[in-house]
């Protein structure tokens, strides 16, 4: 062959770094912040705007003052200490932080919110992280009581007699089941602890009381505020409203027609209607469809409207996951021989569920950020108290600091409940990516 | 079977024990239960209002005002939301890593703090951080209007331009607005000139859309597409509108001081700003999430089969990729109107006079009918959102895959 290379290279060459301008940082800084003028416009003007957000919050919030008792005080501090322009007043959350946080629960007995924070956590652990001893779930299941008992105090024997119709229901269900047949059992496990709780509890837990009278100082749930209000009120709302909203979500998928109508209406109605007209309704209405002469609390009433208004949108998010789950798998149930139920339990909420993570997480943020509503029908949560701190003469005129204060706290709460439900759907991801 | 009867039993149970109970108790009170309340005297002001209304007016009058303001602030809310939420959503998914972290700070900054504490910090922003009307006085004053001296930011709200029409067909409406009475957002004396052009706007679309469907025709028959189709469907959406503005001596009205406050213009309270922005924001966070999910949703393999067709990008974007995210968008986007019409009941805490503080707050206070006023308030709610949603399943099925 005419074409006989008449050279060629018997070792590698030793690769070259490459050209300064295509590594490191300048490629990074051309590649994601200058590739193109539509990129480097967007660039210099996020820049800017950035620089002139910190221009103006940060002396400000960093030069804070944190000592003062009062918002004058403050001033003259700032006065003094000669800085030219506004600076923070974050004295008002030192001085009133026991307020923001409790709201004008007896100081004395602060010790009782936090330990119930406390066991709230010890409860939550085993039903957001499967690593955790499963005997938790003891702590969880007794929670719900012993948290009302620590929060509102009062004599023991209420709380206990109340879970007391629970263990009724669970042992008709568990124990009855032989002689009445699923069905009777069912219906005897719903109406039994009914007619207990109606015509039963209240004098066993007064004549247990008066016998033996265990208890600890009781607190009015007006005394209730901040932080403390909207978290237990979200708490109650989310615990609450899962298991309703799961089963209106099986109610309107069933077959049943009065049982499939009802959860329609139910959802649509509570769905089409905003939450403030709900509490507007409990705190005005409520008494029109009670027997006359019965009263029953402010929160309560709240508690149980954020309940069945939350309901109504995780029905909906459920609705969705158990809408997406193919037809084969309820074919594959039923000819598994598996009952409704059994059904529901082992294949189809499991998977319905895991689809609708993000939804009900996100319902529960909503939720919990709704409990801010309730300052409109006069309970006291942070933003009630900092219109009460504003009204001390101290404090007139205070605005940027405890909304801040109230917005990160917020924050944070809600931050970590989405971003757990991140962590959760990466967990439970069993598809091929 | 059985357990049907059982629930249908337990379910009369309740409604007759509740409609006892409503019957019973407003005996007691010595109520009774009509709704004539609403053709009786008012008796209170409401300062921000589309339609002629005084104190003289009925409860019912007041309602009207009220329902026109919430959907007046829930439309104006929509269309910053949707603007905002596109605009942050597509960046989001920008390859600018600074553009991307900023507005991944929006959107979580807003998703995940109260819309309560928003809408009062901003109404906060807005009265306590903006100058007062009396420093727009004299020579070297302290503020100074904006936008080429026709809008004014003060403390009392927002004063912008207003189109007022010199030869208006509902006769000169040139009077200036008295002392202490506020002009309307709309005046309405000029409602008809105003209808007028919605009528030649709207219709200005209609047959710029007829254009497109008769040169898309001729395209498919002749293979040519028609020259200038895009300079035809312009002109004939604002052809008619700008004849129209010159016949009815369509000017200008700005704002100016005058004594201790703006007058002329548009005055808007800075209730209705905060609610305004705040919703928008709110609900733009959750819309950019909803468009950036949209267009993630749309696999790569369209793009490329696109591009393998031979279509330009920008068609791409038109036939292919828009389409099929457009499916995904829409459900949700039309849910968080739904959202943002409902939130805007939260009008209470900066005083803007929507629907629930007219029929559901001074109406209920003043005439005691409280249940009367709260169920009309919540039939309101409800056909507003069963309308909408009735709209979005129609919606739906007609964009549906349809599968087996």
């Amino acid at each position: 062959m005419a074409n006989t290379p008449s050279f060629v290279r018997t070792q590698m060459l030793e690769p070259q770094d490459p050209p300064l301008g295509e590594k490191g940082v300048v490629k990074w800084i051309r590649e994601n912040l200058f590739s193109g003028w539509l990129n480097s416009i967007l660039t210099l003007v996020s820049i800017y705007v950035i620089y002139w957000v910190l221009a103006h919050i940060l002396p400000w919030a960093l030069g804070g003052i944190w000592n003062a008792e009062s918002l004058s005080e403050c001033r003259e501090i700032r006065d003094a200490s000669g800085v030219g322009h506004d600076v923070a007043c974050w004295a008002v959350i030192g001085a009133r932080w026991h307020q923001l946080l409790f709201g004008f629960y007896p100081s004395e007995l602060y010790w009782r919110p936090i330990l119930a924070l406390i066991l709230f956590g010890v409860a939550i652990a085993p039903v957001l992280f499967d690593t955790a001893p499963r005997k938790l779930l003891i702590v969880t299941a007794i929670m719900p009581f012993a948290a009302y008992w620590l929060l509102w105090g009062g004599t023991i024997w209420g709380p206990i007699v109340t879970a007391l119709g629970f263990v009724i229901g669970w042992a008709i269900i568990k124990y009855g089941s032989a002689t009445l047949g699923a069905l009777g059992a069912t219906i005897a496990a719903i109406v039994v602890p009914l007619l207990y709780w109606l015509f039963v509890a209240g004098a066993i837990s007064g004549a247990l009381g008066s016998a033996l009278p265990i208890g600890i100082e009781s607190v009015a749930s007006d005394r209730f505020g901040g932080f403390m209000l909207a978290i237990v009120i979200g708490v109650a709302g989310i615990v609450m409203s899962l298991p309703l909203g799961i089963l209106l979500a099986l109610g309107r998928q069933s077959d049943l027609f009065i049982i499939n109508k009802c959860s329609v209406f139910f959802i649509e109605i509570i769905r089409g209607v905003p939450l403030i007209v709900w509490l507007f309704t409990a705190s005005l209405l409520l008494n029109y469809f009670l027997p006359p002469g019965t009263n029953f609390d402010l929160m309560l009433r709240v508690i149980i409207m954020v309940t069945l208004f939350s309901s109504a949108y995780i029905a909906e998010v459920v609705r969705g996951g158990l809408a997406a789950l193919p037809r084969g798998q309820y074919e594959g149930a039923d000819s598994l021989g598996l009952d409704y139920w059994q059904s529901m339990q082992l294949i189809i909420l499991p998977q319905a569920l895991k689809i609708s993570i993000p939804g009900i997480v996100s319902s529960f943020i909503g939720l919990f950020k709704d409990t801010t509503l309730v300052v409109f029908i006069g309970l006291l949560d942070p933003i009630g108290l900092s219109n009460a701190i504003r009204a001390d003469a101290a404090w007139n005129g205070i605005y940027w600091e405890l909304f801040i204060f109230i917005g990160l706290c917020f924050f944070i709460f809600c931050f970590l409940m989405s971003r757990y439900s991140m962590w959760l759907e990466r967990k439970l991801q069993t598809g091929h990516r | 079977m059985t357990i049907q009867v059982v629930a249908f039993a337990l379910i009369l149970a309740a409604i007759w024990f509740l409609g006892r109970n409503i019957v019973h108790n407003l005996e007691e009170l010595g109520k009774d239960f009509n709704f004539s309340f609403l053709n009786s005297r008012a008796g209170y002001d409401i300062n921000q209002r589309l339609i002629e209304y005084s104190n003289d007016s009925t409860h019912g009058r007041a309602a009207l005002v009220g329902i026109l303001n919430t959907l007046l602030v829930a439309f104006l809310g929509c269309i910053l939301a949707t603007i905002l939420g596109v605009i942050a959503g597509v960046l989001r998914l920008s390859k600018n890593w600074i553009v991307g972290r900023l507005m991944t700070v929006y959107v979580e900054g807003f998703r995940n703090i109260p819309l309560l504490l928003w809408i009062i910090l901003i109404f906060a922003v807005m009265t306590e951080s903006t100058p007062q009307p009396r420093d727009f006085r004299g020579e070297d004053a302290e503020a100074s209007m904006i936008l080429g001296e026709s809008v004014a930011v003060t403390n009392r709200g927002i004063y912008v331009p207003n189109v007022v029409f010199t030869r208006s067909l509902g006769g000169n409406e040139m009077t200036e607005a008295a002392d202490g009475v506020e002009a309307a957002v709309i005046p309405t004396a000029a409602a008809i000139d105003w209808l007028l052009v919605l009528v030649l706007l709207v219709g200005g679309v209609f047959a710029s859309k007829a254009i497109g469907r008769w040169a898309t025709r001729t395209q498919e028959a002749t293979g040519v597409r028609p020259p200038a189709t895009f300079w035809m469907q312009l002109g004939v959406i604002l052809g008619p509108f700008v004849v129209v503005m010159l016949v009815l001596g369509a000017t200008l009205d700005i704002p100016e001081l005058r004594g201790f406050n703006f007058s002329g213009g548009i005055h808007m309270r800075n209730s209705l700003i905060a609610l305004w922005f705040a919703l928008s924001l709110y609900t733009g966070a959750f819309i950019a999430e909803i468009v950036r999910a949209g267009i993630m949703a749309v696999s790569k393999g369209q793009t490329e089969a696109a591009f393998a067709l031979g279509l330009r990008p920008n068609r791409t974007m038109n036939l292919v990729i828009l389409p099929q995210a457009m499916r995904v968008i829409i459900p949700p986007l039309i849910s968080q109107y739904l959202n943002l019409t409902k939130n805007s009941s939260l009008a209470i805490a900066v005083g803007y006079m929507d629907v629930r503080s007219t029929l559901g707050g001074i109406t209920i206070n003043q005439t005691g009918r409280e249940l009367e006023g709260m169920l009309l308030l919540g039939l309101f709610y409800l056909v507003t959102s069963l309308v909408i949603s009735g709209v979005m399943n129609i919606y739906n099925n007609s964009v549906k895959l349809k599968e087996r």
